[in-house]
């Protein structure tokens, strides 16, 4: 028997060996899945800064006759000196009637603990609350906030536990997990909720309506931190504008306009005991908490729009674009100048574009040296892009010229980028955060040194998925917290939230908000987030495929079809900045090498979403309106000045001119028509941005050709006309329409025609 | 992967290993030491690679490891073809020598004890792991020769 016990340990061995292998493998695949969601979402939210950048500097230069600007400035306008009480006026609710069908909660003020609860339980049953008490709701909790500071003090005498909780991302199933688990706020239960409460998710409305309600029935154990998504320029790239237009056609304009103060005075910073900091990104080596507290922080209403400067830009880093931009304006006026060819400026477009262009003084040329040098380090080191970054103008020596820029003044947006946007890091030292484009990385001494000098313990911020919901780091001084499971897709993470007691040890609780991942297990729940991810990832490799194929032709100066896997890879790192260990995502993107080699051509026909067209130039221009779809809706919603959801037509072209400006690639005049005809407009001159996007999404490349053929034949003869018309006539639908124009009457046709066919 | 001639690919596919674990920095901390080996194809035992983590640790311990320092110890390692991989077969034989009984299948307990029990145990956690993916949800057993044809199968993918 000895004999045979020696064996089966020998065996367990074995497996166990076996099994943790398997697991580390897993583990693996189970990080770049992530990298590649984070990735992804970084990359996204760069481009979103990049673009502001690029407007704000088209606002700067540009003369205040030109359209383009006019489109634009709205957001750039300060916020308008008007009196509190006048904007009151403007937020009031009192004529709005509430219908008798409507079968939602009916608040009364001042709001109690039951309607507080009634709300919650109405949202569960996907009851919407009526915009009449929204708007209620909305200007009491705008009330409040004005007079609170902007550092929350809290204090856990009493034994009284303080729950804290982290980014939610209009996750309303997670926020109902948590009151599931851990009791709905109250004098007994105080709550930290630590930012990020929209965007991304569908019910961050409802989100924000609940934490509202707990706060003025709570004002006193309910604590709110302002989070870098509670801004309304990010929100119109990242879903909440869409949610709250869609949820409220008639009142969404005003509802955001008042949002847009509210997040502006929501406090930046809680502190515990005076020995926990509670802030939604972090800090860096220059956060001083004593000017935090003196900040007018409600002048800060977007982390994207610094302290407005006076006198005129000079600094001279778009001179590019400034020549194109010059071209859409004279071709407007009628003028036929060609663009000149697009050139491979993409490189060092990124590398400008992430500056604050409004700094007010040029640059010395030693300034300038100093910049690039910082480029080439960062490029040395293992950051890939070599950006410029929000906040590096700031910290050169700058002199104002006006009164009204001042050095405070960018000091305290630079203090507040801090708060709401960096991260931690494990190598020492503190660096601009140019993976997202504002705040800091900051290092585990930076850490020690603020915690040092404020007298504190613990760093509890958000900001960043984490796989179990919440993580450690800096020898556990700092904790980071995120509320939002599932988060990249089902499966992907599980959502946390902190019990802080008297003795201020953090207890946590973790939970994952959808039944189906329950039945999974872990290499499943692996396997199935890493599948969207690759899939995502092909996406991306698809329409990026022209430049791709630039960028393997210029390695394979034989033609020979053929790359090796290396070059592929550093290829492929090059066009998309994308930061990802692609050898070791080989295997999962390339089917198939002969001698180590890739034939291209052939994998590109794997990756097609559809068929390859034969026209080279629309493929591309279709491939890059769909590459950059987000930019382009964030346009068409800037555009859209009344938030009304519709732009006309005049506006979709400029909005399209815009957009090749900033591409820096031409889009003709007939390629915004073959868009046009695609969609299905509205009849009254206008396009729906939603039914836009929806149906930019599933382009339908037969039904372009037809709308095209359709269009010519109409513009050749009049028996083409007659055609359409007849077509028309015999349409049901015609008795109900009327038609201002022959246009809209043609247009109409043409949609009806390419539906008919479609369908 | 283990040839000389692919010593570049080595080399690189361990530094965007080194690199999925911190995106800013070329460390990573000794615990992560094991998944990074094991996932470039090596079947190290804990006491092995206790051994190996042993001799990666600085004079000052300081928890963490510089891909500089990582790179000549795995280098070797894969050169050497060191801690090979465990086949289908083996594996098979290993599971058959736990099933006593010659049953076609294990029950979990049965399992449990074994992997928590004897050779290098199993943390709670890793048990729990297992069998989630082990245990044929029916039958309540484990049917192991299905088991592990499937994780083989998902390991070559």
């Amino acid at each position: 028997t000895h004999r045979v016990l020696l064996k089966a340990m020998k065996a367990a061995v074995l497996i166990q060996r076996w099994y943790r292998q398997y697991a580390a493998r897993m583990e693996m695949r189970r990080r770049y899945t992530w990298n590649i969601f984070q990735s992804m979402e970084y990359a996204d939210l760069q481009d979103q800064i990049k673009l502001y950048n690029f407007l704000g500097y088209l606002m700067d230069n540009f003369t205040p006759s030109s359209s383009e600007r006019n489109l634009i400035s709205h957001i750039f306008r300060e916020n308008e000196v008007c009196r509190d009480a006048e904007w009151e006026r403007y937020f009031s609710y009192t004529n709005i009637d509430v219908p008798d069908i409507y079968s939602g909660p009916r608040l009364t003020f001042p709001l109690d603990m039951d309607q507080a609860a009634d709300l919650v339980e109405a949202f569960k049953n996907k009851q919407q609350l009526h915009s009449r008490y929204v708007l209620q709701l909305l200007l009491e909790t705008w009330k409040l906030l004005r007079v609170l500071p902007n550092i929350n003090r809290v204090s856990t005498c009493h034994s009284k536990e303080i729950t804290i909780c982290g980014d939610l991302h209009g996750q309303l199933e997670d926020l109902l997990l948590i009151f599931y688990k851990n009791g709905m706020p109250s004098l007994e239960k105080p709550y930290v909720f630590n930012g990020d409460y929209v965007d991304r998710g569908k019910d961050s409305m409802e989100i924000l309506l609940i934490l509202f309600a707990f706060l003025l029935v709570f004002p006193g154990d309910v604590y709110l931190n302002r989070g870098n998504h509670e801004d309304h320029i990010i929100n119109l790239r990242y879903g909440f504008t869409k949610e709250v237009l869609n949820k409220y056609k008639l009142h969404g304009k005003r509802i955001l306009k008042l949002l847009q103060k509210i997040f502006s005075w929501l406090p930046l910073v809680t502190v515990i005991d005076q020995r926990v900091l509670i802030v939604h990104g972090g800090i860096s080596d220059t956060t001083d908490l004593a000017l935090i507290a003196r900040v007018d922080r409600h002048r800060y209403v977007s982390s994207l729009r610094p302290p407005k400067k006076k006198t005129p830009s000079r600094t001279n880093v778009y001179a590019d674009s400034e020549r194109y931009v010059e071209m859409i304006i004279c071709k407007n006026r009628g003028g036929s100048l060609t663009f000149p060819k697009p050139f491979d400026a993409r490189e060092s477009f990124q590398r400008r574009s992430l500056q604050d262009f409004s700094s007010t003084v040029a640059r010395t040329l030693e300034e300038e040296f100093e910049v690039r040098r910082r480029q080439a380090e960062f490029s040395l080191s293992s950051f890939s892009k070599s950006h410029r970054i929000l906040s590096s103008a700031l910290s050169s020596d700058s002199e104002p010229e006006s009164s009204e820029f001042t050095d405070t003044g960018n000091d305290e947006w630079k203090q507040i980028l801090d708060l709401l946007w960096s991260d931690p890091m494990s190598h020492k030292g503190c660096i601009p955060n140019e993976v997202r484009g504002g705040g800091c990385y900051w290092g585990p001494d930076v850490t020690e040194d603020f915690l040092n000098r404020h007298s504190l313990q613990l760093i509890i911020r958000s900001h960043e998925c984490k796989q179990d919901g919440y993580e450690f780091c800096h020898n556990r001084k700092v904790l980071t917290i995120f509320s939002a499971s599932n988060y990249y897709e089902v499966g992907s993470n599980r959502g946390a939230f902190i019990r802080l007691g008297p003795d201020l040890v953090p207890y946590f609780v973790q939970y994952q908000a959808t039944r189906m991942t329950r039945g999974l297990s872990f290499p499943q729940n692996v396997k199935r987030t890493e599948h969207t991810a690759l899939k995502v990832l092909r996406e991306q490799l698809f329409v990026h495929k022209s430049d791709l194929l630039s960028a393997f032709q210029e390695i394979d100066k034989e033609n020979t079809g053929l790359i090796c896997l290396n070059d592929w890879a550093s290829a492929i790192e090059r066009v998309l900045h994308l930061d990802l260990p692609w050898r070791v995502l080989h295997p999962q993107l390339v089917s198939s090498t002969t001698d180590g080699k890739l034939d291209y051509h052939g994998w590109f026909r794997d990756l097609a979403l559809k068929k390859p067209s034969s026209e080279h130039i629309e493929q591309t221009m279709l491939e890059t309106l769909y590459r950059h779809r987000s930019t382009l809706e964030t346009i068409f919603r800037i555009v859209d000045t009344d938030n009304s959801g519709l732009i006309t037509f005049e506006d979709f072209r400029q909005t399209l001119k815009l957009l090749s400006a900033y591409l820096k690639m031409e889009i003709s005049d007939e390629v915004i028509n073959e868009l046009v005809i695609s969609t299905d407009t509205n009849n009254d001159g206008s396009i729906d941005i939603d039914e836009f996007m929806e149906a930019f999404r599933l382009v339908d490349k037969s039904r372009l050709e037809r709308g095209k053929s359709l269009l010519k034949l109409m513009q050749d003869n009049q028996r083409g006309h007659d055609e359409v018309f007849s077509v028309f006539k015999n349409h049901p639908q015609r008795c109900r329409e009327e038609f201002t124009s022959p246009k809209k009457q043609l247009l109409h046709c043409l949609n009806i025609l390419l539906l008919k066919q479609v369908k | 992967m283990a040839d000389k001639s692919n010593a570049g690919n080595v080399v690189t596919l361990n530094f965007l290993s080194f690199q999925a674990y911190d995106i800013h920095c070329s460390i990573c901390t000794l615990t992560e030491i094991g998944t990074i080996i094991r996932s470039l194809g090596c079947f190290p035992s804990e006491a092995e690679l206790h051994d190996i983590i042993a001799e990666l640790e600085d004079e000052e311990p300081t928890g963490f490891v510089r891909y500089e320092k990582f790179l000549p110890t795995i280098t070797k390692i894969l050169l050497e073809r060191k801690f090979r991989p465990i086949t289908e077969d083996l594996l098979l034989q290993a599971f058959e020598v736990l099933d006593q009984q010659k049953k076609g299948h294990l029950e979990p307990e049965e399992l449990t004890k074994y992997l928590t029990q004897e050779g290098e145990p199993f943390t709670q956690e890793e048990i729990d792991e297992m069998l989630s993916a082990a245990v044929d949800p029916d039958k309540n057993v484990i049917l192991y020769k299905d088991f592990v044809s499937m994780m083989t199968f998902d390991d070559t993918r």
